[in-house]
């Protein structure tokens, strides 16, 4: 089908474009910006005056539930929440019931996720079995199911050796590898941040070393290894400044940030708030900082969601037995917003967070709005407000700290493969 | 999230007694006012008073501890409530009937107050946001003592005591002794000692038993037990739980004993006429030199019959809320 996205502000961070101009998409691929092709004939028109025109957003770590814990949430639902936040890729972790270790769990996923109004879904294979750190698997099976990176999800690897030979053997295929930077040892029993507001609580801390001192072993064995290391949900100003010494010694490393982390700190427990249990921690408000300044840097590469749904039981409980996570996917663009506008950065830059980037850490063709590129499309409007209810949320996960928030920044429609998978115009 | 001190309604009054962080410090005083004549020796029936007649006390312990559920039975009775004694055991193993699943149903039974003791740090203040969003907000919840949390009605009566026997709060120096990382007394004691305006409040213990940021409390972090006791005029002892005593965070009782014990030695290095205290069950010869705990200076049987008295006061202050 042939669409015009008429009169909106296009944006694709990857080229540095922002005009007001028209988009031209047809049998599933952006065919032109600006002047229509000759002879193109539309058979529909999207009015984007007033809004923005993006790359569909590519969400670095987005759980869906499934297989295994379909009642927290399904991929249908989780799929809704996708395409009502304008996201239209997004990698999985393996963290399912059973994890993502073997071929045919992938192939199932990928399987049950084909569907035209569905994101396109990149699993992240396991890197060991069962995510116990112990035998690795068989990666080269898993990435022709469909992985396209190996992780532990929140598991580490405690035994180096272990980790050692993953990075081995992912650097002799070329898969990158995901790694959580904590040690198991040193935050045990933790469920909040070894700060002030621990120390108040009495709730166990984690303290900040049990993220350094795993940064420090990954980071050598990934230079030993020359295997492409991403660490994921990095959480302090210490763990930020060992990432950007290893990559100024020439150590390939890249790092995410969650939406919680870059708004949320430790004050925010308030009295055992569960909605505010995350893994990693929230931490201080001046590693938040930190982290806000990093992503608006570049030292940061990424922004995602860790989009986790969590059920009523899982959080109407006290703090420290309550799962940690939150949902996050109809979060991601008006967080990134809010952040970019804190920060006063160029849309574009703020909008290379949760697109060009976090692509180019996938090593997918996505997050850009070149010709020739599947249309995968946001038009939002940046100045609607978008007000957190437990109804608004289409994903099945009703859990996140920002309940009752009004923020700034809604999804008018959202484009995946020229088709349209959400349209918010209504709203 | 953080807006409003949950324990206050909205006239400023105690609602329930969760912690003493943040508890202004006029509710303070006026628990301790109110436990003095509770305190005074009565005999027979006078003993019983009729301010919590026809109201129903649940002692909602999740985790065990007979002498505080006990304190806290007395207390009740002695208001002339009806007491109703609930040990819950449970694991986060064990999954059965979920905390709130039992407040709902304890609830529907008419109950007017929950005392509750539990393993989860916050655990009494999820109960009290709870009643408040299911329309249960006449039932009142003391909190009897939370994870590492608080244990607020040991702190008001440890306060009584200081009170009883040093009047004024305004000159104190007030040393705290031992396991800090894991004790809820002792934040509880932290907070009642800085809003009561105490102008020196230290803790002594080893970098293993104390949590970081400790000293944003408002106190002053002393490792050395003979600098920290030099000059106090109260001595706070904390009893040490076995299962601290051997392993990475101390190696061996007889160690903590022979750096933080409280001997007479040491002792005498506070103030001639200090005070020592312990919330009990003390560990004699480990936290506590028996020389100690047996001398004129030990405070801590009158600790146990004001203890009475203050989870009175606190009782029937809820109660006519």
């Amino acid at each position: 089908m042939k669409l015009q996205i008429r009169n909106g502000r296009v944006i694709d961070p990857a080229s540095n474009f922002d005009k007001q101009t028209d988009l031209y998409i047809a049998a599933g691929k952006i065919v032109a910006i600006g002047e229509a092709p000759k002879g193109f004939e539309s058979a529909a028109t999207i009015d984007a005056a007033g809004c923005v025109v993006c790359p569909g957003l590519v969400d670095l770590a987005a759980r869906l539930r499934e297989p295994g814990f379909e009642y927290k949430a399904t991929l249908e639902s989780e799929m809704a929440a996708a395409a009502a936040g304008g996201v239209t890729s997004l990698a999985c972790p393996p963290d399912t019931d059973p994890p993502l270790d073997e071929p045919g769990l992938v192939e199932m996923l990928k399987h049950r996720a084909r569907h035209p109004e569905f994101a396109h879904v990149y699993p992240v294979g396991a890197l060991t079995l069962g995510l116990q750190g112990e035998r690795i698997t068989e990666m080269a099976e898993l990435a022709e199911a469909g992985c396209i990176a190996f992780s532990q999800a929140s598991c580490a690897i405690v035994d180096t050796q272990v980790m050692l030979r993953a990075m081995q053997y992912a650097a002799t295929f070329g898969y990158s590898v995901w790694l959580p930077p904590v040690d198991p040892h040193l935050a045990r029993n933790g469920v909040a941040h070894d700060g002030e507001v621990a120390a108040r609580l009495g709730l166990v801390g984690i303290p900040v070393v049990a993220e350094t001192v795993a940064l420090s072993t990954m980071l050598q064995l990934a230079r030993e290894t020359g295997v492409r290391l991403h660490v994921r949900r990095i959480s302090s100003a210490a763990g930020l400044e060992m990432i950007e010494g290893a990559r100024a010694a020439g150590i390939a490393v890249t790092c995410d940030v969650s939406i919680h982390h870059l708004h949320l700190c430790e004050n925010d427990i308030g009295y055992f708030d569960p909605l505010a249990r995350f893994d990693p921690p929230l931490r201080a408000q001046r590693d938040m900082q930190a982290l806000r300044k990093g992503l608006a840097s570049g030292a940061v590469n990424a922004l995602c969601s860790d989009h986790t749904p969590v059920d009523d039981d899982g959080k109407q409980v006290p703090f420290a037995e309550a799962e940690p996570g939150g949902t996050g996917l109809e979060l991601l663009l008006p967080l990134t917003l809010k952040w970019g506008r804190e920060m006063k950065l160029p849309l574009a830059r703020a909008l290379a967070r949760i697109t060009a980037n976090p692509a180019a850490i996938l090593g997918i063709d996505a997050g850009s709005l070149k010709v020739g590129a599947a249309a995968d499309v946001c038009v939002f409007d940046p100045e609607a407000g978008n007000r957190i209810t437990r109804e608004g949320l289409k994903s099945q996960g009703k859990n996140t700290p920002f309940l009752g928030h009004e923020l700034q920044g809604r999804v008018r429609y959202t484009l995946i493969d020229g088709h349209l998978a959400y349209d918010g115009s209504w709203n | 999230m953080t807006a409003m001190n949950p324990q206050l309604n909205k006239n400023g009054e105690l609602q329930h007694l969760l912690t003493i962080d943040g508890l202004p410090r006029e509710i303070i005083t006026a628990i301790l006012d109110r436990a003095v004549p509770f305190a005074q020796p009565v005999k027979g029936e006078a003993k019983k008073l009729p301010l919590l007649r026809g109201k129903s006390v649940f002692n909602l312990f999740f985790e065990n501890s007979t002498r505080t559920r006990t304190t806290f039975e007395i207390a009740a009775k002695r208001l002339s409530a009806d007491v109703i004694n609930l040990n819950i055991n449970t694991s986060s193993t064990t999954k059965g009937e979920t905390l709130l699943d039992t407040v709902d149903n304890l609830a529907a039974m008419q109950a007017d107050m929950f005392v509750v003791r539990h393993a989860s740090s916050g655990a009494p203040h999820l109960i009290a946001q709870h009643l408040a969003a299911t329309g249960s907000n006449h039932i009142h919840v003391v909190n009897a003592g939370d994870g590492r949390h608080a244990h607020p009605t040991q702190g008001l009566l440890d306060m009584y005591t200081i009170r009883h026997y040093k009047k004024d709060f305004s000159n104190l120096t007030v040393a705290i002794i031992g396991d800090i990382l894991h004790s809820r007394v002792a934040r509880s004691q932290i907070h009642a000692l800085t809003t009561l305006g105490v102008p020196e409040v230290r803790v002594i213990a080893p970098k293993t038993l104390l949590p970081g940021g400790v000293e944003r409390m408002g106190v002053k972090v002393f490792n050395d037990i003979n600098e920290g006791l030099r000059g106090a005029d109260v001595v706070m002892t904390l009893r040490l739980q076995s299962e601290r005593m051997l392993g990475a965070l101390l190696p061996s009782p007889q160690e903590f004993f022979k750096s933080y014990g409280l001997t007479a030695e040491r002792l005498a290095l506070a103030k001639p006429d200090a005070i020592v205290l312990h919330p009990g069950p003390m560990n004699r010869g480990v936290e506590i030199d028996s020389a100690v705990a047996d001398s004129r200076q030990a405070v801590i049987l009158p600790q146990v019959t004001f203890g009475i008295a203050v989870r009175m006061a606190v009782m029937s202050m809820l109660a006519e809320k």
